[in-house]
């Protein structure tokens, strides 16, 4: 289901500046997020990673623009926007499958009172979109790292998101369960035309994936493809060593 | 209400429920214990036990204040105090300025301390011990028709609320990503939970209160896997228990609130065993 069929539509941060406390989080950050591409954020600790998320999502106060703009420079009204969080810290031991939880965030009926046809239905095909189709009969505690991935990515994409933000999501699951939380990343990027925002700190993973790399310190210190940002100066100033050199 | 009284004495062939102050309280309770076992569920969810326990040691508060402010009636002061003392909590705990539990252990100390002062002066407060075990057989008529309405409204209200509060309970920054607004949530929950416990203070006690909220919902958390099967055991859980003990505590002459307690405290331990068991 695309959205907006165009090669070039974008998302286009201009001067993004979060201020707290009198502390400068961040400060002028501009970059276009293209639709069917994955962009890949990286940065230290405290680079301001998770402030952008935040701004990108609404929900801290920033100055400077946040568009949505198609093929031709012009505004789209709505910017929709998925996300799926870093690791979900929550009490294992609450009593909620799977399917509980997505139709608590997709249909209004209260979920304590059973789950109805369409939503069940509706939570089936999420599922299915992101290979957790097994998932929805159990508790939501059971999961391991990699399913409850596959279970945030699945909420993520519903309603369909102009822009999909992922925290992170790689840390704290197996390598098996990484491989088919990408795979199937790199499946919904192709089949749907949205823009992919991604926080990693997986340096191999970022130089396979990435069709675009953003190196943040409080301001954007270099972007290109992975292997131009890996061999700039900036990359080698903020890590130490040579993205370049790390690869043989 | 006779003929409610003639339906509960056909169905209740039991010496005990010859009486209309049985019958009030087993009425009473038919209401009150599910109202307080469905706001437990997310209350245990939220892991609000000892939330809900402060709520109960500010009636204390919310009467002695309605004395001094000479009002003639006690439950308006302590619903009135119960929710602003709610909204207190939920505010300064948002700020994120200490730790949850030391803002509430903070809260409950300073209630039970200000009701205290305020009800002990002169040395009159046996006037008021009633309100630390509260008596279920005191129930009338007229106050059937208030819980029946709080909980039409807290039903009502509970339907549109559960699922954010669900999404909030897993995760704030998620359920915010999505539209929710969590504190506003958040905070809507406290007072309802405030309200339902004010309402039931008179009958249960501020020392049992949250027995009544926790202890179902506990037990329920034990043996249920999804949501459903959580609020139906809950409620199943708070109605068997609280009619057993009210049914036990007139024919072995001890507290009802005490009896419906410690009878929920015992099917808690059974649950225990059965996950024990299931695992």
């Amino acid at each position: 289901m695309p959205l907006h069929h165009c090669e070039l539509c974008h998302i286009d941060l201009d001067r993004i500046t979060v201020r707290r406390g009198g502390q400068v989080l961040l400060q002028d950050v501009s970059m276009h997020i293209h639709c069917g591409q994955l962009t890949v954020l990286i940065g230290q600790n405290g680079a301001g990673k998770t402030t952008l998320i935040k701004a990108l999502l609404g929900q801290i106060p920033h100055s400077g623009l946040i568009r949505h703009v198609d093929g031709r420079g012009l505004d789209i009204p709505h910017l929709r926007t998925g996300y799926v969080p870093q690791v979900l810290q929550f009490d294992r031991e609450m009593p909620m499958t799977v399917r509980d939880f997505m139709a608590a965030a997709l249909s209004r009926r209260p979920v304590w009172t059973g789950v109805g046809k369409k939503t069940r239905a509706r939570v089936d095909e999420a599922l299915a979109a992101v290979n957790a189709s097994g998932l929805a009969g159990q508790p939501l505690g059971r999961c391991s790292g990699g399913e409850l991935q596959r279970v945030l990515l699945a909420l993520a994409m519903n309603p369909a998101p102009d822009l999909l933000v992922l925290d992170e999501p790689v840390s704290g699951i197996d390598r098996n369960g990484l491989k088919m939380f990408l795979d199937t990343l790199l499946n919904l990027k192709e089949s749907h035309h949205m823009a992919i925002l991604l926080v990693s700190h997986d340096l191999r993973f970022v130089r396979e994936y990435a069709d675009h790399v953003i190196l943040l310190d409080k301001s954007v210190l270099a972007q290109g493809s992975a292997h131009e940002v890996f061999s700039s100066p900036e990359f080698s100033a903020v890590f130490g060593f040579s993205g370049e050199e790390d690869a043989e | 209400m006779n003929t409610i009284y003639g339906i509960l004495g056909t169905i209740l062939p039991l010496e005990a429920y010859q009486y209309s102050f049985m019958k009030n309280a087993f009425l009473a309770i038919l209401l009150l214990t599910p109202l307080l076992a469905l706001l437990g569920t997310m209350a245990v969810n939220h892991q609000m036990a000892f939330f809900s326990d402060a709520l109960g040691h500010s009636a204390l508060t919310g009467i002695g204040l309605g004395i001094i402010l000479g009002l003639r009636n006690d439950l308006v002061a302590m619903l009135v105090f119960g929710v602003i003392w709610a909204i207190l909590i939920c505010v300064i705990k948002q700020s994120g300025s200490a730790s949850t539990d030391t803002v509430i252990s903070v809260f409950s100390s300073t209630s039970v301390a200000a009701g205290l002062l305020i009800l002990a002066r002169g040395g009159k407060f046996a006037k008021y011990s009633s309100l630390l075990i509260g008596d279920i057989l005191a129930v009338t008529p007229g106050d059937l028709l208030w819980l029946l309405i709080a909980l039409a409204v807290t039903l009502v209200l509970w339907a549109l609320m559960y699922n954010k509060l669900l999404l909030t309970s897993v995760d704030s920054f998620l359920a915010r990503s999505r539209g929710i607004r969590t504190r506003l949530v958040e905070c809507v929950f406290v007072v309802m939970v405030a309200v339902a416990v004010m309402l039931s203070i008179r009958w249960v006690g501020v020392m049992l209160i949250n027995a009544l909220l926790i202890l179902p919902a506990a037990a329920g958390r034990n043996l249920a896997r999804s949501a459903r099967q959580h609020a139906a055991w809950s409620v199943v859980i708070a109605l068997m228990c609280g009619l057993v003990g009210l049914t036990l505590s007139y024919y072995l002459d001890t507290s009802a609130g005490a009896s419906i307690v410690l009878v929920s405290a015992l099917c808690y331990a059974v649950s225990l065993a059965v996950r024990a068991v299931r695992k």
